[in-house]
């Protein structure tokens, strides 16, 4: 254990930020720091690192209680304004998944498809304090014996909503160009014809995962930035796949771990937590997310100072390859390059677009910092860390 | 080159007189006339296209309003709720004008209206909505 030079405990930091000495400082601000003064002297000053993200995480969504009503009913179909929800648990519970199309919506049939309401924007008019309406059917038992309720819902009066995103903060995720000759309309955005533009979607040297590449200290209990308030890591995310190529200071070249979170959707904020149209595409939910990093020891030190330059990406083809499940990569990237605004493929200087929002990302490291430098957030240590 | 869609309209007694010709005439102006509708009134209600140098258009429309024409721009303008948006830059994709750009210093995105050719194709490319549609606000003579 102590082949380190730093050596500190989550109880000593968190007795630091009790006492208000606490020294935090976002994950840019991190890499001039290590760079001047050295993993071991940045350790020694350092207590915390943090991080953030926005941009759409599909995988969200919201298990709702709505509460008896008399008579009762046990919900088998129900629709928050409109846009179905789970119903499939107990009598008044439901999931509202934050892809989940209006039910009158035309989708792509006039193609690209709008998408102007769903799931993402159910979740956010909840949070912003807006009344939902709320219906559902039943097949009627003698212990529930209503067929059908019809209600208005605001999350203020909901006996429980919690965030329960199975999959969120990407550790890395590819960029995205067209080859084919016509525009198409993806998850990744709008991609012209014939590598018009190359959309990325990570906050990189700003990302939670590309600051703590092998989990040392993100895992079960790990306390966060979860849509405007505190969250928690729960499990590692759906598809984390942590054994993908790394660089040499173990940056994974390609997407790899992920992130299962869960907070009180009461405490969030439509500022976090916003619907997206995705034209062509559907709907989906731009989260707002940051997880510090304790620098427990000079190695996290290093991990944090881990800079754009350093951090790589593959582009790909997603008018052929990706829809059709050929795994090719068309050249490797950095988020340096792909920052800068163009990005060479093929000889050709391709514009990039992001997709993910930088100047949120900032604002959530800023405010994450603050709480903690206020001593109104402590670090959760994990139970265990999330698989290597 | 400037072009603006505007609403003319002409008093009862005008709309026999040949006037807007004189655009093309007396002021090197071309138009396009996309509507014209006589109400009920006998008020006359043009809608056209004009294109021409800008110190020719606004010598134009100083004559038609001497005719006794009331002039009204029709034109569209696109504007960003800053409320709404996330600077995500989706938008950046599909603006032909540069009009929507990524400002390189933050990475915020900057919207420069005075590039916007109104094409109005980042108003469904906005997963936000934050772009709108709406009359132009600014009169223009
Ligand atoms: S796409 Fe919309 S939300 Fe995103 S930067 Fe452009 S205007 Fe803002
Ligand atoms: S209307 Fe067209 S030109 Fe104007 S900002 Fe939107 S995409 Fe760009």
């Amino acid at each position: 254990m102590s082949t380190y030079k730093v050596n500190k405990t989550y109880q000593e930091i968190n007795a630091k930020i009790r006492s208000g000495k606490v020294v935090v400082v976002t994950a840019e601000e991190i890499i001039g720091i290590v760079k001047k003064e050295g993993p071991v002297e940045a350790a020694r000053k350092v207590d915390v690192v943090t991080t953030g993200t926005f941009a759409p995480m599909c995988s969200s969504g919201a298990f709702i209680n709505f509460g008896h009503s008399t008579p009762t009913i046990k919900a088998s179909k129900v629709w928050l304004n409109n846009v179905p929800a789970y119903g499939g648990l107990a009598a008044v519970d439901c999931y509202i998944g934050a892809t989940e199309t209006c039910e009158d919506d035309p989708l792509n049939k006039v193609w690209p498809g709008e998408f102007n309401y769903g799931g993402g924007h159910v979740i956010q008019d909840l949070v912003a304090g807006k009344k939902v309406h709320l219906k559902a059917t039943a097949y009627g038992t003698s212990c529930y014996p209503s067929r059908i309720i019809e209600k208005k819902i605001t999350l203020k009066e909901l006996p429980s909503a919690t965030l329960c995103n199975p999959r969120n903060g990407y550790q890395n995720y590819n960029c995205a160009v067209n080859l084919t000759r016509k525009t198409i309309y993806t998850y990744m955005g709008a991609l012209k014809p014939k590598a018009g533009n190359a959309n990325y979607c990570s906050s990189g040297e700003l990302s939670p995962l590309f600051n703590d590449p092998y989990y040392k200290t993100i895992g079960l209990g790990t306390r966060i930035f979860l849509g405007g308030a505190e969250g928690y890591v729960t499990w590692q995310g759906t598809q984390h796949n942590p054994s993908v190529p790394r660089t040499e200071k173990g940056i994974p070249m390609k997407p790899a771990g992920t992130l299962w979170v869960m907070g009180d959707l009461k405490k969030m904020s439509h500022k976090w937590l916003v619907g997206m149209s995705i034209q062509g595409y559907g709907i989906s939910l731009a989260v707002g997310l940051g997880v510090p990093i304790p620098i427990l020891n000079e190695e996290m030190a290093s991990y944090t100072a881990i800079s754009d330059d350093e951090i790589f990406t593959q582009i790909v083809d997603y008018g052929n390859d990706y829809p059709n499940g050929i795994s090719n990569s068309l050249g490797t990237v950095s988020y340096a390059e792909l920052k800068s605004g163009s990005i060479e493929l093929d000889g050709k200087n391709v514009l990039t677009v992001p997709l993910s929002s930088m100047v949120k990302a900032r604002e959530i490291a800023e405010i994450l910092k603050d709480w903690i430098q206020k001593g109104e957030f402590f670090l959760g240590e994990p139970q265990f860390t999330l698989p290597v | 080159m400037y072009s603006k869609i505007l609403i003319l309209r002409f008093p009862n007694t005008g709309v026999s007189k040949p006037t807007v010709c004189y655009l093309s005439k007396d002021y090197d102006l071309t138009f396009t006339i996309l509507k014209a509708t006589i109400l009920p009134r006998k008020e006359g209600i043009l809608v056209i296209e004009v294109t021409g140098a800008k110190k020719d258009f606004k010598r134009g429309m100083a004559f038609l309003r001497d005719q006794g024409i009331q002039v009204q721009n029709a034109s569209q303008e696109v504007n960003r709720d800053t409320e709404k948006c996330v600077h995500c830059g989706a938008c950046t994709a599909v603006c032909p004008t540069g009009a929507l750009s990524v400002k390189r210093s933050d990475l915020s995105i900057d919207f420069n209206i005075q590039k916007c050719s109104v094409c109005e194709l980042c108003v469904t490319a906005c997963p936000t909505r934050a772009m709108k549609i709406q009359p132009t606000s600014e009169a223009f003579f």
